[in-house]
């Protein structure tokens, strides 16, 4: 068995940094140490200048298979996991037909697996097609390996039946996922409803829609006792309420995605689909919150809601548009680019935080250590990259970044013991 | 200037230097062949994805004044209705040879969408709760000569009642009253005020009858039916009890002060006197000089290299 040697690099994990090499068997890591003399026929992977990291776990992807195949497939969509450094993605259920059965979620992990270019966890439903009217059948679903439920698309608007939804999938110990918006709130919305708004003449997403249901499930946590995540908070009122009920003690995680740290509702004035997003993008004001709730840890997870749309779609008017924006290639920079955060507190919003969020911190996120799974990720925190969406391994375009310079760029993954990308280029 | 997009496109220079071409297209138009050769060889292409009748008539019979050819492509009669995507449909007509589409779209901001695909001129016929430009322009130009005010709008107190939140008209015509110097007030209950405009160069209020002994210009805006069904207005009784334009309201009017309306009417909602019993309305008024505002947003935007002197558009 070849042994993969990563030489020259800075070891950060959940232990701290200290330079170092690793060396991998057979998928798991084999030796740990200050440097590592490569031997005949070990495969090197050179790091220098680099930090090498447990590999990242993301909350949020969507790989639009089964259903939209022309906007991406599971095999582009961990490609371009893969090139952003992910070795591990939580598949949202809003496909067709929708994650609510053990035959749809065996389906999207076997595609996962045959890629083989990092572990898909998909995610299941909370109700019956999304609909909002029927639990989705848990116990089923938890047994075939689902840990976290959501209806990500759709909030879940009755209040009576996300009680008995949290109260049923308490014994099972998956984690239910609230995208919080009060539908009734947001009818016809295109944009964050602000001055901007006002001015296009375009029907505004107000933030109390987010937050009413971030509070209302706040509660029913209180109530229940069961975990509950969010995800993509956007607004600074979200954030406030999470930080107090952690401080309350409640069982609660949340996400933010890169956009909402990165671009305002003002970029919506060329009335660019490109920029259009659900939750929208909002104010100054939210996304020097969501950077303060990802410093203090309020924000558990940088999760990038990766949302391919095919390039037709994306040049219907504003009102037409699909929301959504692709996020898996550029996720690393924008946070390195964006946030006064340490590279550590970064790399744990990336990696470990978000994988015991996705219950698989038995094998994501893991410390680099003798004996651990070989999910790692190696990547130049320093290094200046252009944004350029036709370069993307994912199917579509529809990025709001094209043109923009980042810092920070991944150079190898390795994804169970094998570099699935190799100085910046996909492997397989 | 390639485009007419918004208002907010154009300098106070521009809007009063395209209310004095109007002042041409109206001798223009009132002679006895109202026609001129200005635009002749140039194809001008209405594209009317959403329905309107003075709007769509008013640019054709303005272009067909200035001597363009015109093409008249409703969306009922179009492969739209067969999927045809917006950008399929605006390059396939482009490939015909076109120097400006007259857009009017059910969503904000598609005509400045259209300008990508298309290296014609793109005037805005409305879109969405945006903009309707030439609306605006017209507005001025009927507020201009029906005042007397060539030089600009100073001190002038305008106010517009109803629905600003899904106006367009109300978006186009702040920008242009405010940027000609008139003072602006909307009218409105908070629910049909957009949700937040405190950057916009306006006064609200949310009562009309203490305002209207100092209007210079009462602008009522339709007010539709369906905005009873987002709990937006109670009933249109009771909008038009308090909105209303009463033969009460109308005789509490300074003498000289102009009602107007963009059309259609809903006459016993926000026009529950007659306006033809209006000494003040000069709501016809706006329909005719619509077309000369046309023809000079025409001219402005495809007589490039054209003298803009009487005789040659007499020629």
């Amino acid at each position: 068995m070849t042994r993969l040697l990563i030489t020259g690099g800075t070891l950060l994990d959940q232990h701290g940094e200290r330079p170092g090499a690793v060396a991998v068997v057979d998928g798991r890591i084999s030796e740990v140490a200050a440097s590592i003399e490569p031997g005949d026929g070990d495969d090197v992977l050179d790091a220098t200048g680099c930090i090498v990291s447990p590999g990242f776990v993301d909350l949020h992807v969507h790989l639009r298979e089964p259903g939209k195949e022309e906007a991406e497939t599971i095999e582009t969509g961990s490609r371009a996991a893969a090139l952003g450094g992910f070795t591990a993605v939580v598949a949202m259920p809003n496909t067709d037909p929708a994650h609510d059965s053990v035959s749809v979620v065996q389906f999207v992990r076997a595609q996962g697996e045959a890629a083989g270019l990092c572990e898909v966890l998909p995610s299941g439903c909370i109700t019956v097609g999304r609909a909002g009217e029927q639990l989705a059948p848990y116990g089923e679903l938890a047994a075939a390996g689902v840990h976290l439920f959501t209806d990500d698309g759709n909030g879940v608007q009755d209040p009576l039946l996300m009680r008995h939804a949290l109260e049923y999938a308490g014994p099972l110990g998956v984690v239910l996922a609230q995208h919080c918006e009060v539908a009734a709130l947001t009818k016809g919305a295109v944009m964050h409803e602000g001055a901007c708004c006002s001015t296009l003449g375009l029907p505004g997403w107000p933030s109390i829609a987010e937050e009413l249901m971030v509070f209302r499930d706040i509660e029913l946590v209180r109530l229940t006792g069961v975990p509950m995540h969010f995800l993509h908070l956007s607004t600074a009122r979200s954030v406030q309420l999470v930080r107090q009920a952690k401080a309350d003690g409640l069982p609660i995680t949340a996400e933010a995605a890169p956009h909402h740290f990165t671009l305002t509702d003002e970029m919506l004035t060329g009335y660019d689909p490109l920029f259009k997003v659900n939750p929208p993008l909002r104010t100054r004001a939210d996304i020097d919150a969501i950077k303060a709730g990802l410093v203090d840890g309020t924000i558990d997870a940088i999760a990038t809601d990766h949302a391919p749309h095919a390039p037709h779609t994306k040049e219907e008017p504003l009102d037409q548009a699909p929301p959504g924006m692709l996020g898996l290639e550029t996720a690393l920079a924008l946070a390195i680019t964006e946030l006064d955060m340490p590279l550590a507190a970064i790399v744990a919003a990336l990696s470990w935080q978000p994988a015991a969020i996705a219950g698989v911190a038995d094998r994501h996120g893991r410390p680099i250590e003798v004996g651990e799974p070989a999910n790692l990720t190696v990547f130049d925190p320093s290094l200046e990259w252009s944004v350029v969406p036709a370069q993307f391994a994912s199917k579509s375009r529809n990025s709001p970044y094209g043109g923009r310079t980042v810092t920070g760029k991944v150079r190898h993954t390795v994804f169970r013991g094998t570099a699935v990308v190799r100085d910046g280029a996909a492997t397989r | 200037m390639k485009h007419l997009l918004s208002i907010s496109d154009l300098t106070p220079d521009q809007i009063h230097h395209l209310l004095e071409l109007t002042d041409h297209m109206v001798e223009v138009s009132s002679r006895p062949i109202p026609k001129v050769p200005a635009l002749r060889g140039k194809n001008v292409v209405s594209l009317f994805f959403e329905d309107s009748t003075r709007t769509r008539t008013s640019f054709d019979t303005a272009a067909k004044r200035l001597s363009a050819d015109t093409m008249n492509f409703a969306v009922s009669s179009s492969s739209v209705n067969k999927g045809e995507s917006l950008r399929d449909t605006i390059e396939t007509i482009s490939a015909m040879g076109v120097d400006a589409f007259v857009v009017r779209h059910k969503s904000s901001g598609a005509p400045q969408m259209i300008t990508r695909w298309t290296n014609a001129s793109i005037i805005n016929a409305g879109d969405g709760w945006h903009q309707h430009p030439t609306q605006a322009l017209l507005d001025c130009y009927t507020i201009r000569t029906g005042l007397n005010r060539r030089d600009g709008f100073d001190g002038l107190r305008i106010a517009i009642v109803g629905d600003i939140k899904h106006s367009r008209v109300a978006r186009s015509d702040v920008q242009a009253f405010a940027a000609l110097g008139a003072h602006v007030t909307l009218v409105a209950p908070p629910t049909l005020l957009p949700p937040s405009i405190d950057d916009w160069p306006v006064d609200v209020s949310h009562e009309l009858d203490p305002l209207l002994p100092h209007l210079d210009v009462l602008y009522l805006l339709r007010v539709q039916r369906e905005r009873m069904d987002d709990a937006l207005l109670p009933s249109l009784h009771e909008y038009s009890t308090m909105y209303g334009l009463t033969a009460a309201r109308s005789a509490r009017l300074a003498p000289h002060a102009l009602v107007m309306h963009p059309g259609p009417m809903n006459r016993g909602v926000e026009m529950v006197v007659d306006p033809s019993e209006l000494p003040g309305s000069v709501i016809l008024n706006q329909v005719a000089n619509g077309v000369a505002v046309r023809m000079a947003v025409l001219f402005w935007l495809l007589g490039e290299g054209s003298d803009l002197t009487r005789s040659e558009i007499a020629s």
